[in-house]
């Protein structure tokens, strides 16, 4: 399993370079000069063709691209300087450029949000499991019977509706219409400082995420769980006097994970790599807000430091389901 | 067991004839409810099967085999499936019973092993756990270490190789008969008194089936119990079975010793089972005979005898005999231990006359 996953991250790490590359390239043969919107921003507006080339010069895009890809890969393991005309910016190790809007290296900026983002995803994420699973699995206890049907297409409703949509009808309805005080305020606080406020910022975050995923989980569960109580093995556990409950949670729900671990991890992935809805509805200031304020501002180095960042997420989970994967199943075996 | 419980099983066994045998079953009708109506899928059925014995009960699949055998073991979901009559095991009524005490029965008292083990196995459990877990919930008080030495000493006793490290093998990394040799370690962990076999070497090839039937007669011999063993194979039934039972649309059509049934079969659906079974020394162009048409939907079973519709003997009958009116089951002419359904007066003799020449005609030659 070791080598397997050795070449994995190897795998993951050429996908990596890949991507890389291709935001890159991207952004080098764009409709306009990459270094137009920072000569936009530096001039008000009056970026002439002559600033423009002085900040293309001082930037490097009058270099070949593979030179500059090269710096900007070197940049990531030692460092390198950067100038954005007039200025030189000492940019240490991981570099992955400066931000063009606040002039911060983009890493020190993403380690001061990824704290909110991986708040929101692993809290949410739990949510999906906590209320899901259970849910689900008592639902196939249940099949077919009027609370099952009743349930089942009630969360097929829920889950129609667009997720935006329902983030912010959420917010709407807890804060504004009904004034709940305990979601008074949302976003995000740092931990370390005062948990309570940290909790109470991202509760409805967690809500909204927890919510709409669990009708998804709901029903991955049920399925999953209608299909493994109805395999030859439960009527064994069955056959040889084990109560309900070890029939139920040792033997079906034991199977019954495996896919809905599979899933999990993909998902997991997903909200880390960006929530971008979830933190601009709920006001918080993680990777997913940040890379959507970068859009908007056309900060080019931001806007490719978070695709990055998501990528390196999904090819982790990707990695790590494929492991757990295979301490869950015994007859999968890795190599 | 709680005090409760014994004086209770007691006092059940107190009102039992003494010289009943250890499994009774009476009139059992089992019926599913379903969207187009009910389903039943036995009917009055009634067999016994005594301690050290084994019956075979052999039919088509949908016959009825597994599902009688399902209610033995009160498997079926009290919800969805109506269960009528009367099974006794060990004296005790188990129709009715509840879960609670079902349970206790199930697993200790009456085990069952399941055709291919592949899928009746846990696929992420250890072997060994998987039988521990079957000895520990009949015995509460035993330790994890005397569950594991007792796994080990039952996968030794049916002849897996190296126990002590096979048992924390996995069961895909098992042969398909050593999965079912541990099928039946598990079932037979706690010595029950009866064993109920569903199919238990369908999914095996021809020389692990032989081994395996062996080994099932061995372990009824040395544990004593009473054995069930269904299956749709005859040779199974020729080598093992004290007493057969022919199941036809969920009802008993044949019934008797063993021996009986397979030499002097009166009722002509097992001549048709007779008659489709292959012989390994006869000519290799020699035809298998088929049965004629499809099991019958038991939504809506043919009117009178079940079988009227595939049976190639009916306009012997007179009348509409076989049409309108499902045959008693009567003995027949070799004795009252021998039952059978059918409306033919003269089985023995139309069997002998056209049946026997046709699948063996050596032994019509001889007599």
């Amino acid at each position: 399993m070791f080598a397997y996953v050795v070449k994995r991250l190897l795998a993951g790490v050429v996908v990596l370079a890949v991507v890389s590359a291709a935001i890159f390239i991207l952004f080098w043969y764009g409709p306009q000069s990459p270094a137009r919107p920072i000569c936009d921003r530096e001039t008000n507006n009056r970026c002439s063709p002559v600033r423009l080339e002085r900040y293309e010069r001082s930037l490097g895009y009058q270099n070949p691209v593979y030179e500059e890809y090269g710096k900007f890969v070197k940049g990531v393991f030692v460092g390198r300087t950067i100038t954005i005309y007039p200025t030189d910016y000492k940019c240490p190790a991981p570099c992955l450029g400066y931000s063009y809007r606040t002039k911060v290296p983009v890493w020190d900026e993403m380690k001061v949000r990824l704290p909110a983002t991986l708040s929101v995803a692993f809290g949410g994420a739990a949510l999906y499991l906590l209320f899901g699973v259970p849910i689900g699995v008592a639902a196939a206890r249940r099949r077919g019977s009027l609370s099952d049907k009743a349930l089942v297409s009630s969360f097929l409703v829920l889950s129609s509706v667009p997720y935006y949509l329902f983030a912010l009808l959420t917010w709407l309805y807890l804060t504004l219409i009904f004034e709940i005080p305990l979601f008074s305020q949302t976003g995000y606080f740092k931990i370390t400082d005062n948990p309570a406020k940290w909790f109470a910022g991202m509760l409805l975050a967690w809500v909204a995420l927890g919510i709409y995923g669990c009708t998804q989980y709901t029903r991955y569960s049920r399925g999953a769980m209608v299909e493994a109580l109805s395999e030859d093995y439960i009527r064994t556990a069955k056959a040889k006097g084990l109560p309900p409950r070890t029939v139920v949670y040792k033997h079906a729900l034991r199977a019954a994970l495996v896919p809905i671990v599979t899933i999990f991890g993909i998902d997991v992935g997903t909200l880390l790599a960006g929530t971008i809805f979830t933190e601009r509805i709920f006001e918080i200031q993680g990777i997913g807000f940040w890379s959507l304020e970068a859009v908007v501002a056309r900060d080019l180095p931001v806007v490719a430091a978070t695709a990055l960042f998501g990528a390196t997420m999904l090819i982790a989970a990707n990695i790590i389901v494929d492991v757990v994967y295979s301490i869950l199943d015994p007859r999968v075996r890795l190599s | 067991m709680t005090e409760q419980t014994s004086t209770s099983t007691a006092s059940l066994r107190a009102g039992a004839d003494p010289d009943e045998a250890y499994l009774v079953v009476d009139d059992l009708t089992v019926t599913f409810p379903t969207e187009d109506g009910p389903l039943t899928a036995v009917s009055d059925l009634s067999y016994s099967v005594e301690l050290g014995k084994t019956l075979g009960i052999v039919g088509e699949s949908g016959s009825g085999k597994s599902v009688s055998s399902m209610a033995v073991l009160g498997l079926h979901d009290t919800k969805s499936a109506k269960i009528s009559g009367s099974i006794r095991i060990g004296g005790t009524e188990v129709v009715g019973l509840s879960e609670a005490r079902m349970r206790k029965l199930r697993g200790n008292q009456v085990a069952m092993i399941f055709q291919d083990a592949l899928a009746a196995l846990h696929p992420f459990y250890k072997i060994g756990g998987q039988l521990a877990e079957a000895y520990l919930v009949h015995h509460p008080n035993a330790s994890k270490r005397d569950a594991r030495r007792k796994a080990v000493e039952m996968l030794d006793r049916v002849g897996i190789p190296q126990p002590d490290r096979r048992v924390d093998d996995f069961p895909h990394q098992f042969s398909g008969g050593m999965r079912q040799r541990a099928m039946i370690a598990m079932g037979l962990i706690n010595d029950p008194s009866l064993l109920i076999a569903d199919e238990p070497t369908t999914a095996l090839d021809v020389t692990v089936q032989a081994q395996i039937l062996d080994l099932l007669q061995d372990l009824q011999r040395e544990f004593n119990s009473a054995v069930i063993i269904i299956t749709h194979d005859l040779g199974v039934i020729a080598e093992m079975a004290d007493d057969v039972l022919v199941m036809y649309a969920g009802r008993c059509v044949e019934y008797g010793p063993g021996k009986e049934i397979l030499t002097h079969p009166e009722m002509p659906y097992t001549w048709g089972l007779l008659s489709s079974v292959p012989d390994v020394t006869a000519d290799t162009n020699a035809r298998l005979i088929p049965i004629p048409g499809n099991p019958p939907s038991l939504l809506s079973p043919p009117s009178g005898c079940q079988f009227h519709p595939r049976c190639l003997h009916r306009d012997k009958v007179p009348g509409d005999l076989c049409r309108t009116e499902l045959p008693a089951l009567l003995p027949g002419s070799r004795g009252a231990g021998h039952v059978k359904r059918c409306h033919l007066a003269n089985p023995d003799e139309v069997y002998r006359a056209e049946v026997l020449p046709e699948i063996a005609p050596e032994l019509v030659e001889e007599n």
